[in-house]
Parts: structure tokens; C-alpha cells; sequence
């Protein structure tokens, strides 16, 4: 309204710096026609000369801005400033041009070519703003000239402009969809920048304009994840965000094979493309194997778990979340439990993470109960969040303190609240079968609270509840008949009477008195008691029709005439359905069956469960509804695309990984081997047998880094040879010999010397500290160790005295990964369960820990700190480790009691830069030690342990294990127990660590292939997963 | 990203709209508008709130609501971090962000907010950098910048943006050049009805004012670093030094900032400085009730407990209180029911309490909740954990700074159940 016609400038002048002197001319001439418009006094300050008063009018404009109001009208007045020399005048006009630019477009052309020539300055920052400001104004025509400013920003020199290009990059996307493939030349150029600043921007338009072009992001992958920790900390989320979809359509589920992954095979290095034919084989056996892109993204997002940015910590969580393996997603819990601390917008939004994420890992959140409890001054949706997140962690050994913390919510005055705790106590009862009597009486209490939503409440839950077992409970339904006098919520009558028809055998004598009462009173009630009522009449007509045909007529024929259609409708249903009519109804006679099925108790889910399909963090998982432009969170793929597509250059760097990252201890073929090969003896031995040996020779000694496949055969018998010499003080090279010995006839002769050099070693003062240490004093330790470990040997030890813990019979040791030398940045850590006896404790587990150092400097003070236990549970540590020389290995021993529990130990193992938190699970079978027993004993004994305390299993023993030679070393191999020796069957004995309770294990062999396992123990737990474990053993 | 941006006060109106993108029409607020009726507490509004075209992400501070309009996805804690950081930044200009402080200054407002996002993207966020954009109004300027002119906005280019250390502004330059930090800590705690700990932790901060010239490169050690189980920190921290030595190693901004965040591991035991003694009692059938609280000093390491405030929500059958308090003075607000006692410092030799009698609705059966007493208590010269600054040393300039550090411990979120 406010133009006048003079301002009309057409496209054609472009040259708007002109124009001032005329709107001044303007301004002094024809003053009095203008009182029309509204802003004249400002048009008139924005025309003055001076600066002051333009900034005066700016100012003034700004504000009505501010406020909502409409300013255009000041368009043709504004624009004109646009190249003003004063800076705030500047800023302002912009500010002004980006929000009217749409609605006057003509007019704004004028200021464009303000901005082609900032484009061209030679300070950097200039040409930034006037491409921000540019690429702002939501201008059709001017697309074209946007488009070349952003391909010039973008090979700018400086990274500040080409920040401002990728910024720009959406904003002429939005304006004009059709430029897409253009802008995504355009950010495939700038993903390529190597700069920080450039990082955040570039894929946010990535986000913004091609999320799907995921090829874009091979190239850049790695340096996106060793650059973002630099990363300003918006840019960090939203790179994080889209790797963690990247990594979903790139790598492997670590947690697809847990099983496999439990015994922390690190097998194979990728790469196998090209070379090496032998790596081929190994990828047919599939083990799981985390790509190093994989494991490098997990790395350098973890310490951004100690941002700032509660958005960053939640970008770090959501990625452990979906990418990590499971036993690493805990590390989040505690930046996250962090958050709670942060407004209450924050832990809103972090606790329906939380709430998602503690119903698929419990265990991550279990040490942290106590951050959920809930305090009175809590804003209601904060309390309803915690309550769910503690339902989720209850377990049974926590839901005794949860249900204390649940009495006390109770008594809250915040009611939506104590409704809401009472949901939750009907979950936790539904959930945990051992408190649902409790949380039941509990709950018949609140009947009698004075809050009557609290008794609403309770009566639904109880409904619900008592739906699981109503034959017991008939003293509750009697109770809640009673209620319905004084409950007055729609919601809790409803419940009340659907209890009392479907139980009315229960009480057959209230039943028809209630129906009488709810009769006389149907036509003042909600819609849905009436419902109720009605099914009720229709369930007693059925199961009582003496006492209340009469009563069921009268009720039917009120709801005939209801005013709502529903219950009309259910009126006429009914009759037709159980009235028996001369027309016959078909259904009439199925009317008991329809009426008064057993029905499926209902299910209390968490309205979380199953939320982890949206990516956690996203605006799409707290509203469980797909926002618009959430990009779907693609599954695992089954085999893992190409890797190499992310190599950037030809690295030289990989061949030297390669030499670094041989496979720690192969030995999940180890069992196979044995009976494949029963005959094995080392000169031979299986192609995967020795270049796995040399490939272990090589990580521990640098002397052999060639590793050629074709000279592992060579090299290998050598190797031993010179061991055989070193280890001639213990006289172990017996083990060796044994190790060649045929082993179909394992048994007899040697065995004297086995045990001989076997207990020679471990009562011979040096005990077993500091025989590792010495292992590891010789430059060739490891072999020994292979040697100890890969001895197929029987160390059966006859001992005089009965029932005693003997060495253990057969070790073919299993070695699990401590610490991965990703995680460990260079430190890699083994162990395995030695099954000696720790000679300074005799309830500890041995366990030897192996370290390798793959860093390029020494670790030194190798050590354990911090052990963190469950109750009972207690370390003896290893002594520190000084110095551990780059390329070394040095092995150790600690002990553990477990507490005869599979619990895993913690700690932390520090070097002396970092220290880094692991754990230590031990299989049930290690918790045992073997005892010696003569068949009749062990008989007795087992006598003494039935009932309760046997477990027996009918197994089809494995494609491997027919002889019963295999069956002795499965078992042994499963559980560390010693054989009876000459039973008629196949016997084992063992004791429980710490309290010594007797193990034992029979394997009756029977025709086709079956078998009989029978587990002995008084510790019924140990004895079930026992079973488990054994049956598994042999069944493969 | 964010769209646009509404101010909404605790009328209802609002007072400040910025669009990044096209123009929103601030009817979306009705949406708002009406969440917030049904919500019975004003923090009770959901902070993401979905419309049929847009989603409204808003944060509530100082009763002021700052409603973000978005459009598609986007981590709602990313909207809601930035309009939190949005109010730091007010605060940090204006000392206070009430509604009059902006409406005041809504020129520099606007400007911020400008600079802060681009195309809804967040662009500046720290305050250095903004601070050489955009000058804070103080009285001397307003009164200089009228008589001459002038501006408040920076009249050279912003070259902070462009550094390495892009939180620190360039050519810092100080005549007294001082460093001062604060470990303050706070205890959360749940007390329950025996006196007995439900859950304890230590949350602490330590916040920095550091006014150095040039490009000071500071490193600050602790005694007992172990003590820090879970740690945040400013972007200047150097986190490899700290994950290798523990030494907070870093090229500070210059003025007021959080260095740290720590939470002190729960499995150290909490000590707790005080104690409640009380008696809350209703009796079936009568219009009174007992009411009775003492106070006590208890594991403070012989400092004093100051500034203590007592407040509790007593149950809505209360209709008025008579109380007789040993020591400061106390308030009862009949439509809210909230009791708050300030009872200032305490006394070891002499316990504060408060006891009297509560008036109930006559007739009206006994409540049976029972309220939660929440405590707030300052310690002076005290980190409750223990924790202690080692040294402070600066590299990278010549003067001799000079160094402060001071200790304090508060109640943090401090129940007591009844």
C-alpha cells in the first residue's frame, strides 16, 4: 500500500546505489503527500544523509520485525542501504532484506549486485557474508547466479567462505529442488576438504540434499572420523548421525554371531582381496571380524562422551547404540546418566532414550538404579519417564528395592504420578512372576486408599492382574464387588464388573447381587459400565440363568432403549445370541463358548519397546512417528560390501598393519583339528595348524616378519627345535614329545612324566608368576606358551589321597580377548583360564593374561586398578609389569574367586598413560577344578546328589565326537574336571571353586549316536549351565 | 533446521518471533498455546510438541518460553541444546533474560540470533566470537553510542571464526592479568524417612574467569584427579592430556566460562552436612496436625553451614500453619501450600527449629501423603569431595598472572523424605 508509483523500479534498473539521491530528493520535495503511509518518519530517517538516524530507523524497523508486525511496506526505502558504509546499518538492512526478499522480489534484484561485488573482496569474511546474505534472499530469478556463487565459494582459498558455500548449499536446494544435481558435485567437492570447519557444514547439506548418495561417503570416511573430534560440536552430531546410517550399510553386525564373539576371536585382518590365497579359507568359516573402519569410527566417538553438548553425548550413545558390540554399549550409560543432571527439556529427551535402551541392554543401566529415583520436586512427565526406565531395570535381585521406592511414590500428591507408579507396579508384577503376590496384596491395600483415582487406578491393575490367576484370588474379586458402591471412575466400575462376569463362578453368590445393584442404577451410568453391565447380565444369564433371567430381560430391554447406538447395539447382540428363540439362532448354542472363553491375560508391554527401529536421538524415536526427512536406519547387510572402497590412496601402511595385526590365538578350530586329525603330529600338521603357529611366532618375535606362507613349514620345526633347547630346565619339551605321541592311545606311559614335570613346575618355588616371567625373559617365550597351551596333553595325575583336587586332566586352553589392540590403542590383551591351581589362593581361578604390545613406544606399568566386583568376589593381581618393549609379549597370571558364579569380574588394566575398563567372564566349566575319584566313589557321592541336584540330558552326539576318546576331551575341554579313571561309563569329577561343592558328570554313550548326560551338583545353577554348556560341546 | 523462533511469556503472548527460512505464521503457536493449558505446571509442556506440518521444540527458562519451529527430522536435544545456549548468551549480554532485558534490547537480540544461525543451522555459537561481533550493551556504551553514534556492532571483521582456537578472541590485552576459578559442588541426595542415605552424589563444576592478555596456554593439575569419575568439557580442554596425565591442559576464551563438569563416582561414600529431625503428624478425626523440624550439622569438617533454606509442599488439605521458628523467619502460602523457612546460619551449639501445629479442613479425613522436605545449605571453602587444585601454570606469555581459586559446596537437588 505504501509504494508509490515512483519506487516502482523495474528490473532493468539494476543500479540501485544510484538511487539515494533521488529518494532524498524525494523525501525534501513531496513530504505532505506521504502522510497516507504509515512509516514515513522512518522512510524520512532511512532517506537522511545521516548515519545515526538511518540506524535509528533500522533499529525501530528491527523491532516491529521483532514483534510480528508487517514492515514491507518499507521495502523500497531499506533496500536502498543496503551498501551503506556503516556496519550496523549494513547488518540490519540484510537482516531486513532476507525476511521480505520472497514478498518483494522485484525490489530486492536491486540489491544483488551489492552482493556479486562482495563476492570479489579480497577479505575473506566479506566475500562469506555476502554469500550468506545472497543465498538467503528466497529469490526464483536470481537461482542461476546463486548457483555460480556457491561453485566459486566452494574452490575458495579460504575455508570460512567454503563453510558459508555448504551452507548455502540447502538454502538453493530448498529454493529450487530442480539444482540437485549440480549441488551434488558441489558436496562431493567439499566432503573432500580436509578442514574442520568445512566438515560440519558440508554434511549437513549432504544430510539436507542427497542423504541417500552414501557412494559420496566412502572416500572421505576415514578422514570424517579422525577429523571430528576437531569438529565444532553442532557439526559433530550431525556427523555422527549420518555415519552411524553409513556404518549400518557398510559393515557387519558385531552382534550378529554372539557366540562367536564371545570367545573375542579377532581372526582375520580384511583385506584378503588380492593376495593371500590362504585367506580365502578363512573367510569361508565366516567368524565374525570387526572391519577396522568400524572399529576406528567406535574409537574416536567415544571421547565425545565428555562433551559439553548433551547433543553430542546423545549422538554418541544413539551410535554405540546401533553400531557397537554389545558388551561396549555400557560405556554410554554413564555420560548419559550424566545428562539427567542437565534442564529438564534434556532429561526429557535422554530419559526416552534411556527408557528405549534399557529394555534391549538392562545390564547398562543396572549400576546406575539409583540416578532414576525419583525426587518430589520433578516435573510430572520427568517422573513418569523414570518410573518406566526403573521398570525396565527391574530384576529380580533389584525389584525388592524398586517396589520400597515404589511405596514411597505412592504416597505422592502429584496423582497423575501415583497413577502412573501404580501402572508400574502392575508391570513389574507381570514381569517378575516372584513379587506378583506381593505387588498384589500390595496393590488390594491401595483399595482402601481415600484418593479415589488411586483406587481407580488399582482396580484396572489388579483387573489385569488378577486376569494370570483368578482361581486364587476369588477373596480379591469378592473384595472389589464390594467396592462397587463406593468407586465412582467410569474406568474402575467397568473393570470391577468385567471381573465379576468373567469370574462369576467364583462368587456365585455376589455375582447376581451386584447385577441387581448395577440394574437399578444402568441408566445413570458411563457408556462404558453400561457396556459392562450388559456383559455381565449376558455372562450370569449363561452360567446362572435361575436367579437372573428375570434381571438380564430388564437390563436388555433398559438398553434397548439407550440413547447411545453402541449399546443398543450390544443390546440386540446379546439377545439374539443367548435368548433362545423359536427361529433357532445357530449361534446360541456356541453362546457359552463365545461369552466366556478363556481369555489371554493381557500383556503389560512398555510403550518403548520396539522404539529402537527409529533411530535412537532422532525427532522420529521420541514421537514414534517418522518425522518428515528421517532417513530409515537400513539393517546389517548379511556379507560386508567391498571395504577397499574406502582406501583412499594406495597405502603402504597397510602391508605394516598387516605384519601387526596377525591373528592373536587361533583356536577355535583347535577341538576339530584334534580329531580331524587325530594323528597329527607337528611336522606334518594341517595347513591351518602351522601358518597359524608361525603367524603366533610372529606377533610374539620380531625376528620372523617375512611369514611367508611358503616357508611356515620350514620354519616351524626349527622354532621348536630351539625351544626344545631353551626349555630344558623344566624339562618341558616331555610335553612336545607327548605331543607327537600318536594320542588315539594317549594314555599310560608318559603320563608320569607329564605330571612329574607338571607339578615340578608348580611346586618348584619359582610358582607360576614367575615362571611366566621367565617365559618371558627368553626372546622366544611364546613358543612356549604355544607349546603349554597347545599341548594336547593328559596331565592326569594319580594321587594317593582320594577326593582331591588334582591338576587339571586335559588342557586345550581357550584364549578370549581382554582388550583388542584397537581398543587398546596398541595394547593388546589375551587371556586364558589356566586351570592350574592358583597356588596362592586355593578357591582362585587361574588366569593367565597374555599382553602384546603392538604400539611403536613401550608400555610400562602394566597393572590392575580398581577391580570392580560383585559382592564376594575377590582378585589377587598380577605384580606390574615395568616395561613392556614395543613388538613384545609377556605373559602373567592372576587369580579370581568368582564366587562360583559366572558374574565377570572388572577392573581396569592401566598402563601408564591410559587405563582402560575390561572384564573377565569365566564359562561355568572354569569355575571348577578336578578332583580324583574312584568309580565307586564317585558313585556314592552321586548317589548323595539326586533329585534336585541331577540334571539328565539326551543328546545326538556330534559328527566329531563318536569315539569315546573325543567325548573325554569335549568334556574336559568344556569344564576343567577330571575323568574317573576305568569306569564303565564315561565319568568326570570336579569341585566348585569356592565352596567346593562337588560336580560330577556322566556321559552314557547308547547305539545311533545318542547320549545320556547326566550333571551332578548341589549347586543347581552351576549344574544347569553346565549341562548347557557340555551339551553344546558335544553336539557339534 | 530450526525455523523460526517464538518468545512466548508466562501470559501467553509473544513478544519476540526471528524466522531463518520463509515466514511461519505464528499462529503455529496455538499448538503450543493449547499443550500448555493442559499441562497443570508450566514445566509440565512437553518440550517437542508435533503439529500437522511442523514440530515445536521449546525450553522454559526464566518463565519465559522459547519455542522453536522445525520442520522435518532433527535430534530434538540438538534444538533444544542450541535455544538453552541461545538464553546462556542473553544472559551473558544482558545479565539477566527476562522478558523486559530482551524487549530492551531487541536490536542486539536480533542480531545475535542472526549471527548464531544460519538457514536454521547453528553457525556462532560461542560467546567470544560473538562477543567481537556484536558488542554487549553496558550503560557507558548506550549513553557514548548515543551522543556519538557509534555502533554496537564490532567494527573489524570477525577473525575469530577464522582460528585455530576459535573459541578465544584475538588481541586480548589486560592490565591486571588474573585467573580465577571456582570448584563448586553440589550435593543431590534423597534422605529417607530414618535419616538414612537413599542415593548420594556429588556433582561439581569448575567455572573460570580468566582475563589474560594474549594467547595464555594453561595448565591445571589436582591432587586427587581419581576422585573425577565422570568429567564434561569446555571444547578448550585438551582431552588427550587429560585421558594420558590427568592435567586439564587449555588455551582458555577469554572471560567467564565452565571449565569442567564432574560427577564424583557414587560408590565413594557422599558425606552429608546436615540433618533433619522431624515430626509431621495428622491425627484421624482432628483439624491439627504436628509439625516439628530441627536442623543439625553433621560431617562438615568444621565448617559452617550457611544460607540454609527449608522449603516443603505440605499436603493440600493444610490450610494454614502456626509455627514458631527458633531462628529466621518463615512463610506459608495458603493457595500453593508451600512452606519455605529461611533459616540463614547454623549454629552447632544452638539447632534451628521450627515447630507449631498445621490447621486442617475441619471435617475433611487425615491427608496421607506425606510431604518431602527439600534443603538448600551453602558451605564455604569446602569441595565436599575432597577434590583440590594442585597447581596452575601458564606457558606461552611473559607476565606473572595472578591466580585465585576458590572451593564451595551446595545443596543440589537435597530431599528429605517424611
Amino acid at each position: 500500500e505504501g509504494s508509490d508509483g515512483k519506487y516502482h523500479v523495474g528490473s532493468s534498473s539494476m543500479k540501485a546505489p544510484a538511487k539515494p539521491i533521488a529518494g532524498n530528493n524525494y523525501g525534501h520535495h513531496c513530504k505532505p503527500e506521504c502522510f497516507r503511509s504509515r512509516h514515513d518518519d522512518l522512510k524520512e530517517m532511512l532517506d537522511s544523509n545521516k548515519d545515526s538516524l538511518k540506524l535509528e530507523a533500522m533499529k525501530r524497523i528491527v523491532a516491529m520485525m521483532a514483534r510480528g508486525k508487517n514492515a514491507s511496506d518499507l521495502f523500497p526505502a531499506v533496500v536502498k542501504n543496503v551498501a551503506c558504509k556503516n556496519i550496523e546499518v549494513k547488518k540490519l538492512v540484510y537482516v531486513y532484506l532476507v525476511r521480505y526478499a520472497e514478498e518483494q522480489q522485484d525490489l530486492a534484484l536491486l540489491s544483488i549486485s551489492t552482493f556479486q561485488r562482495g563476492l570479489k573482496d579480497p577479505n575473506q569474511l566479506i566475500r562469506a557474508s555476502a554469500l550468506r546474505v545472497l543465498s538467503s534472499i528466497r529469490v526464483t530469478i536470481i537461482i542461476p547466479i546463486m548457483m555460480l556463487a556457491i561453485k566459486d565459494a566452494a574452490s575458495d582459498m579460504s575455508p570460512y567462505v567454503r563453510k558459508t558455500a555448504a551452507h548455502a548449499i540447502p538454502k538453493l536446494y530448498s529454493l529450487d529442488p530442480e539444482q540437485k544435481e549440480p549441488l551434488i558435485e558441489v558436496i562431493e567437492k567439499l566432503l573432500a576438504d580436509k578442514t574442520t570447519l568445512v566438515a560440519g557444514s558440508v554434511v549437513m547439506a549432504f544430510e539436507g540434499v542427497c542423504p541417500e548418495r552414501i557412494d559420496l561417503i566412502h572416500k572421505n570416511y576415514r578422514k570424517l572420523c579422525n577429523l571430528l573430534i576437531d569438529v565444532e560440536e553442532w557439526g559433530q552430531v550431525v556427523i555422527i548421525n549420518m555415519l552411524t546410517r553409513y556404518a549400518r550399510t557398510q559393515f557387519l553386525n558385531p552382534n550378529a554371531n554372539e557366540v562367536l564373539l564371545e570367545e573375542g576371536e579377532e581372526k582375520e585382518f580384511y583385506g584378503s582381496d588380492e593376495e593371500e590365497g590362504k585367506e580365502e579359507k578363512v573367510e569361508k568359516k565366516k567368524p565374525y571380524v570387526m572391519d577396522p573402519d568400524h572399529r576406528l569410527l567406535l574409537r574416536n566417538t567415544k571421547p565425545l562422551l565428555q562433551s559439553r553438548n548433551a547433543a553430542v553425548v546423545m549422538a554418541v550413545a544413539q551410535l554405540y547404540f546401533h553400531l557397537a558390540p554389545k558388551a561396549e554399549v555400557g560405556v554410554t550409560a554413564k555420560a548419559l546418566v550424566r545428562l539427567l543432571r542437565s534442564h529438564s527439556e534434556v532429561q526429557f529427551v535422554v530419559l526416552q532414550n534411556v527408557a528405549t535402551m534399557s529394555i534391549k541392554r538392562k545390564g547398562m543401566f543396572e549400576t546406575y538404579l539409583k540416578s532414576f529415583y525419583i525426587r518430589s520436586t520433578d516435573p510430572t512427565q520427568i517422573k513418569v519417564l523414570k518410573l518406566e526406565v526403573l521398570t525396565n531395570l527391574a530384576t529380580e535381585t533389584s525389584i525388592s528395592i524398586i517396589l520400597r521406592e515404589f511405596q514411597t511414590y505412592i504416597k505422592s500428591m502429584d496423582k497423575d504420578f501415583v497413577a502412573a507408579t501404580i501402572q508400574a507396579i502392575g508391570r513389574c508384577a507381570t514381569n517378575i512372576g516372584e513379587v506378583r503376590d506381593t505387588c498384589l496384596n500390595g496393590l488390594v491395600q491401595l483399595l482402601s486408599n481415600r484418593d479415589e483415582l488411586v483406587v481407580a487406578e488399582s482396580v484396572v491393575v489388579i483387573k489385569k492382574l488378577l486376569q494370570m490367576q483368578p482361581e486364587q484370588h476369588s477373596d480379591i474379586i469378592k473384595h472389589m464387588a464390594k467396592l462397587i458402591e463406593n468407586i465412582q471412575v467410569p474406568m474402575a466400575r467397568a473393570s470391577i464388573l468385567w471381573l465379576i462376569g468373567e469370574y462369576c463362578e467364583h462368587v456365585p453368590k455376589i455375582a447376581p447381587d451386584v447385577l441387581r445393584k448395577m440394574a437399578k442404577s444402568f441408566t445413570s451410568e458411563e457408556d462404558i459400565v453400561k457396556l459392562q453391565i450388559l456383559n455381565l447380565a449376558a455372562k450370569l444369564y449363561l452360567t446362572n440363568s435361575k436367579q437372573t433371567k428375570l434381571l438380564t430381560q430388564y437390563v436388555l430391554n433398559l438398553a434397548k432403549y439407550d440413547q447411545n447406538y453402541d449399546i443398543r447395539d450390544r443390546a440386540r447382540f446379546i439377545r439374539q445370541l443367548i435368548v433362545p428363540t423359536d427361529k433357532g439362532g445357530a449361534l446360541s448354542k456356541y453362546a457359552k463358548k463365545l461369552f466366556l472363553a478363556l481369555k489371554p491375560a493381557p500383556i503389560l508391554e512398555s510403550p518403548f519397546k520396539d522404539r529402537d527401529h527409529f533411530q535412537l536421538g532422532s525427532l522420529s524415536h521420541l514421537l514414534n512417528v517418522k518425522a518428515g526427512g528421517y532417513q530409515e536406519l537400513p539393517d546389517w547387510p548379511e556379507t560386508a560390501p567391498d571395504p577397499s572402497v574406502r582406501n583412499v590412496e594406495v597405502m603402504d601402511k597397510r602391508k605394516e598393519k598387516k605384519k601387526v595385526e596377525k591373528p592373536f590365538y587361533s583356536d577355535s578350530e583347535d577341538e576339530s583339528r584334534l580329531t580331524e586329525s587325530a594323528d597329527s603330529d607337528s611336522n606334518t600338521g594341517s595347513g591351518s595348524e602351522s601358518s597359524s603357529a608361525t603367524e603366533e611366532s610372529d606377533s610374539g618375535s620380531k625376528s620372523e616378519d617375512s611369514g611367508g606362507e611358503s616357508e611356515s613349514e620350514q620354519q616351524e620345526k626349527p622354532n621348536r627345535k630351539a625351544d626344545k633347547s631353551r626349555v630344558k630346565p623344566w624339562d618341558v619339551s616331555n610335553w612336545e614329545d607327548f605331543n607327537n605321541n600318536n594320542e588315539e592311545e594317549k594314555i599310560q606311559p608318559d603320563w608320569i612324566n607329564c605330571k612329574h614335570t607338571y607339578t615340578h613346575l608348580a611346586s618348584k618355588g619359582s610358582k607360576i608368576n614367575s615362571f611366566s616371567c621367565r617365559i618371558n625373559s627368553m626372546a622366544n617365550g611364546l613358543e612356549l606358551l604355544k607349546l603349554f597351551w597347545h599341548s594336547r596333553v593328559l596331565f592326569v595325575c594319580i594321587l594317593p589321597c582320594s577326593a582331591q583336587t588334582i591338576s587339571p586332566t586335559f588342557s586345550s586352553l581357550k584364549t578370549y580377548e581382554l582388550l583388542h589392540r584397537l581398543t587398546g590403542e596398541g595394547l593388546a590383551v589375551g587371556y586364558c583360564f589356566g586351570r592350574q591351581p592358583f597356588v596362592r589362593d586355593p578357591h582362585m581361578v587361574t588366569v593367565q593374561i597374555q599382553f602384546t604390545n603392538h604400539m611403536d613406544t613401550e608400555a610400562r606399568n602394566l597393572r590392575v586398578r580398581e577391580p570392580r566386583l560383585q559382592s564376594g568376589m575377590r582378585i589377587k593381581e598380577f605384580p606390574e609389569i615395568e616395561v613392556l618393549p614395543p613388538g613384545e609379549t609377556v605373559t602373567t597370571v592372576m587369580g579370581i574367586d568368582f564366587c562360583d558364579s559366572t558374574q565377570a569380574a572388572n577392573f581396569q588394566l592401566c598402563t601408564h598413560t591410559r587405563k582402560f575398563c575390561v572384564s573377565i567372564q569365566p564359562p561355568v566349566g572354569e569355575l571348577m577344578a578336578p578332583v580324583f575319584m574312584l568309580e565307586n566313589e564317585f558313585k556314592k557321592e552321586q548317589g548323595q546328589l539326586m533329585g534336585m541336584n541331577e540334571i539328565k540330558e539326551t543328546l545326538v552326539l556330534g559328527e566329531a565326537c563318536q569315539s569315546d576318546y573325543a567325548i573325554v576331551q569335549r568334556v574336559t575341554a568344556a569344564a576343567n574336571v577330571g575323568q574317573v579313571p576305568c569306569g564303565s561309563d564315561q565319568e568326570f569329577a570336579g569341585k566348585t571353586m569356592t565352596s567346593n561343592s562337588l560336580v560330577l558328570v556322566t556321559v552314557i554313550t547308547k547305539r545311533d549316536r545318542t547320549a545320556q548326560l547326566t550333571v551332578n551338583c548341589e549347586k543347581m545353577v552351576i549344574g544347569t549351565m553346565l549341562v548347557k554348556d557340555i551339551l553344546h560341546a558335544l553336539s557339534q | 533446521m530450526i525455523h523460526s523462533l517464538f518468545l512466548v511469556n508466562s501470559s501467553g503472548d509473544i513478544f519476540l518471533e526471528k524466522h531463518w527460512k520463509s515466514v511461519v505464521s505464528r499462529s503455529v503457536c496455538d499448538y503450543f498455546f493449547e499443550a500448555q493449558e493442559r499441562a497443570s505446571e508450566p514445566e509440565n509442556v512437553p518440550p517437542v510438541i508435533p503439529t500437522p506440518h511442523h514440530y515445536l521444540i521449546s525450553v522454559l527458562r526464566h518463565r519465559i518460553y522459547f519455542v522453536a519451529v522445525i520442520q522435518s527430522e532433527v535430534p530434538p536435544l540438538f534444538v533444544i541444546e542450541f535455544l538453552h545456549r541461545v538464553v546462556d548468551t542473553f544472559q551473558d549480554y544482558f545479565g539477566v533474560c527476562t522478558e523486559a532485558a530482551i524487549k530492551d534490547n531487541v536490536v542486539v537480540v536480533y542480531e545475535l540470533l542472526e549471527e548464531m544461525l544460519d538457514n536454521g543451522f547453528p553457525l556462532a555459537t560461542e560467546s567470544n566470537i560473538l562477543k567481537e561481533l556484536i558488542k554487549p550493551p553496558t550503560i557507558l556504551r548506550t549513553v557514548v553510542n548515543t551522543i556519538t553514534g557509534s555502533t554496537n556492532v564490532g567494527e573489524q571483521l570477525p577473525t575469530g571464526q577464522l582460528s585455530v582456537v576459535p573459541w578465544r578472541r584475538t588481541g586480548v590485552k589486560y592490565t591486571n592479568n588474573e585467573a580465577y576459578f571456582d570448584v563448586v559442588e553440589e550435593i543431590d541426595a534423597i534422605i529417607d524417612k530414618s535419616g538414612s542415605t537413599i542415593t548420594a552424589e556429588i556433582q561439581g563444576v569448575i567455572d573460570a574467569c580468566v582475563k589474560l592478555s594474549g594467547m595464555p596456554d594453561l595448565t591445571l593439575s589436582f591432587m586427587n584427579p581419581r576422585l573425577l569419575d565422570d568429567v564434561s568439557f569446555h571444547p578448550c580442554v585438551r582431552f588427550k592430556r587429560w585421558e594420558a596425565e590427568r592435567i586439564l591442559s587449555f588455551i582458555p576464551p577469554d572471560g567467564n566460562f565452565r571449565l569442567l563438569s564432574y560427577h564424583v563416582s557414587s560408590q565413594n561414600l557422599v558425606a552429608i552436612p546436615v540433618y533433619v529431625k522431624h515430626n509431621i503428624t495428622f491425627r484421624e478425626g482432628s483439624s491439627q496436625g504436628r509439625f516439628e523440624l530441627t536442623l543439625g550439622p553433621k560431617q562438615t569438617m568444621g565448617k559452617a553451614v550457611e544460607s540454609v533454606l527449608v522449603s516443603s509442599q505440605l499436603p493440600r488439605g493444610v490450610l494454614n500453619v502456626n509455627l514458631n521458628p527458633s531462628q529466621g523467619t518463615y512463610t506459608f502460602d495458603p493457595v500453593t501450600k508451600l512452606l519455605s523457612w529461611d533459616v540463614g546460619k547454623i549454629n552447632p551449639q544452638k539447632l534451628p527449629s521450627l515447630k507449631g501445629s498445621m490447621s486442617l479442613q475441619a471435617g475433611a479425613s487425615k491427608p496421607d501423603e506425606n510431604p518431602t522436605i527439600n534443603i538448600q545449605f551453602k558451605i564455604q571453602q569446602m569441595a565436599i569431595s575432597g577434590l583440590k587444585v594442585n597447581r596452575l601454570d601458564m606457558y606461552g606469555e611473559k607476565y606473572k598472572p595472578f591466580k585465585g581459586i576458590k572451593y564451595m559446596t551446595k545443596a543440589g537437588k537435597f530431599q528429605v523424605r517424611t
